[in-house]
């Protein structure tokens, strides 16, 4: 895109409803024009796993291209201590798929955000999003999903599931599944929760010798595998997981 | 070895622990049976540390300890293991990893070393043949899919992993058809019968104690331990029912 951003979002904007837009300014304008092109061919494939986040706010954006047949898979960790936002824009071509697996962890007081939109705009393509956000202290999590499906993108089958952990009363999360669908025979599925850890387990878990904290961190790492499995690449995977994980660590619940 | 002394205990501010008392020496195997609702599985969570029991008055010491000064993970860690009536379902854990890390929590508050992940692994495939159990079910998520007989053998698994030197078993034996109750049976022997250690079998019928025999047995009941006897009064229980024992024993 040649265009220009004049002036920054508000949270009036559906895509940013939930921001730190205080964060977005502080980044400056000319953060919002940085996007990250990807266009695949048809039958090519693209994979990348990154950990975001940092002490300062951090905006990323993504926008992929899918020809027809290609494939692509991306898998994030969110673990900002500042207002951290990971936005992908999908293009999907005839029979593409697209992969995405996240996690936002963290406390403070920080927003941590995937905002995607999958656009099937031809048919047969598929899309499958998974997001795990696990949250403490006044610490938030959100999800925004949109899927557009246009008129002639029959067998369209997209998928969007959210689960959300809160360990502390304070911490928050968000799920906006936002569905545009103009063809007639597609599946489109979405699924939200947010809870707890489950205290019978973390019980169980004390009879059998392990700390509140040892246990939490089992079942935390339990819950956020679900955003990775469709990850092929362990070491990779490890990675991710060991980042999330490595912002559990400073967790003093 | 567990020594309880006038116990009382609320849960939801209603009182089911009315001033139980119960010794429990070093050796010993020791049955607890009741009617439904005499406070078997509420003595249970009490001794475990379950959130939501409130200790009114009374004491336990195990092992000499303040029972009630350590929390639930430490008197894990000091040797008390509890046996669950319905074992929980961890979705996400394995069993190897969940007791591979409860093991070397253990350990590591005890000032032990830990267990490499192959000494751990023999340990694990030589308890769960002691109880017949396929390896590839320790694999799996802690208790999820698990038939109910299957989660009761994966409790006594996990026991004979973990060696505690004092089991509270609390209604093991449901759940159990009569070849799984054998093996669960002859599990607890092969685990728990020995000089330095202890345990306290809850449970409704007398047909878990056909395989682990009782040193002794007591009754549980309105929150009160009733009345204590050898194995016989076990059997006594089964003929005459608790209404009739009970009524014998407050004449």
């Amino acid at each position: 895109m040649t265009q220009t951003t004049t002036t920054l979002p508000t949270r009036r904007d559906e895509a940013w409803r939930y921001a730190d837009v205080d964060a977005v300014g502080k980044l400056g304008i000319e953060a919002l024009d940085q996007w990250k092109e990807i266009t695949l061919g048809a039958g090519e494939t693209y994979h990348h796993a990154m950990v975001v986040g940092s002490d300062a706010p951090e905006l990323h954006r993504i926008r992929l291209i899918l020809g027809q047949g290609a494939r692509a898979e991306l898998f994030v960790a969110n673990a900002g201590r500042d207002y951290t936002r990971v936005e992908v824009h999908v293009t999907l071509g005839k029979g593409a798929h697209f992969e995405f697996g996240g996690i936002t962890i963290g406390g403070g007081d920080a927003v941590r955000e995937f905002v995607t939109t999958t656009v099937h705009a031809e048919p047969e393509a598929t899309s499958n999003q998974t997001v795990r956000s696990v949250h403490w202290g006044k610490g938030s999590g959100n999800f925004l999903g949109e899927i557009k499906v246009v008129k002639d993108a029959q067998k369209t089958d997209a998928a969007q599931d959210f689960k959300a952990l809160l360990l502390e009363a304070g911490a928050s999360a968000n799920a906006v599944p936002q569905l545009e669908i103009y063809a007639d025979d597609v599946k489109c599925a979405h699924g939200a929760t947010v809870g707890q850890l489950d205290e019978a387990a973390r019980y169980y878990m004390a009879a059998r010798g392990l700390s509140p904290e040892l246990a939490q961190r089992l079942l935390v790492q339990a819950f956020i595998g679900d955003a990775f499995v469709a990850m092929d690449d362990e070491a990779a995977r490890e990675t991710l997981l060991h980042a999330a994980l490595g912002a559990l660590e400073e967790a003093s619940l | 070895m567990l020594k309880i002394e006038n116990l009382h205990a609320n849960v939801a501010d209603k009182p089911i622990l009315k001033g139980l008392s119960l010794k429990v020496s070093a050796g010993e195997i020791h049955a607890i049976m009741g009617p439904n609702g005499a406070g078997k599985s509420t003595l249970a969570n009490v001794l475990g540390g379950k959130p939501g029991y409130e200790i009114t008055d009374g004491s336990v010491y195990f092992k000499g300890e303040d029972l009630f000064a350590l929390e639930p993970h430490e008197r894990a860690a000091t040797g008390l293991f509890l046996g669950f009536q319905y074992p929980v379902e961890i979705p996400g854990v394995s069993n190897v990893q969940f007791l591979r890390e409860a093991l070397n929590a253990q350990r590591k508050f005890r000032g032990e070393e830990p267990f490499s992940g192959g000494e751990f692994l023999k340990l694990a495939k030589e308890k769960a043949a002691l109880l017949k159990m396929d390896m590839e079910m320790l694999k799996r998520q802690v208790n999820v899919g698990f038939s109910g007989g299957e989660k009761k053998r994966a409790e006594m698994v996990q026991m004979g992993i973990l060696d505690p030197a004092f089991a509270v078993l609390d209604e093991t034996d449901s759940g159990l058809d009569i070849d799984a109750l054998r093996v669960v049976g002859d599990g607890i022997n092969a685990i728990m019968r020995a000089g330095d250690k202890g345990a306290l079998l809850i449970t409704h019928y007398q047909r878990l104690l056909d395989v682990v025999k009782p040193d002794r047995v007591s009754v549980l009941a309105d929150g009160r331990i009733v009345e204590t006897g050898g194995p016989e009064l076990a059997l006594r229980l089964e003929d005459e029912g608790y209404d009739a024992v009970m009524a014998e024993a407050s004449a």
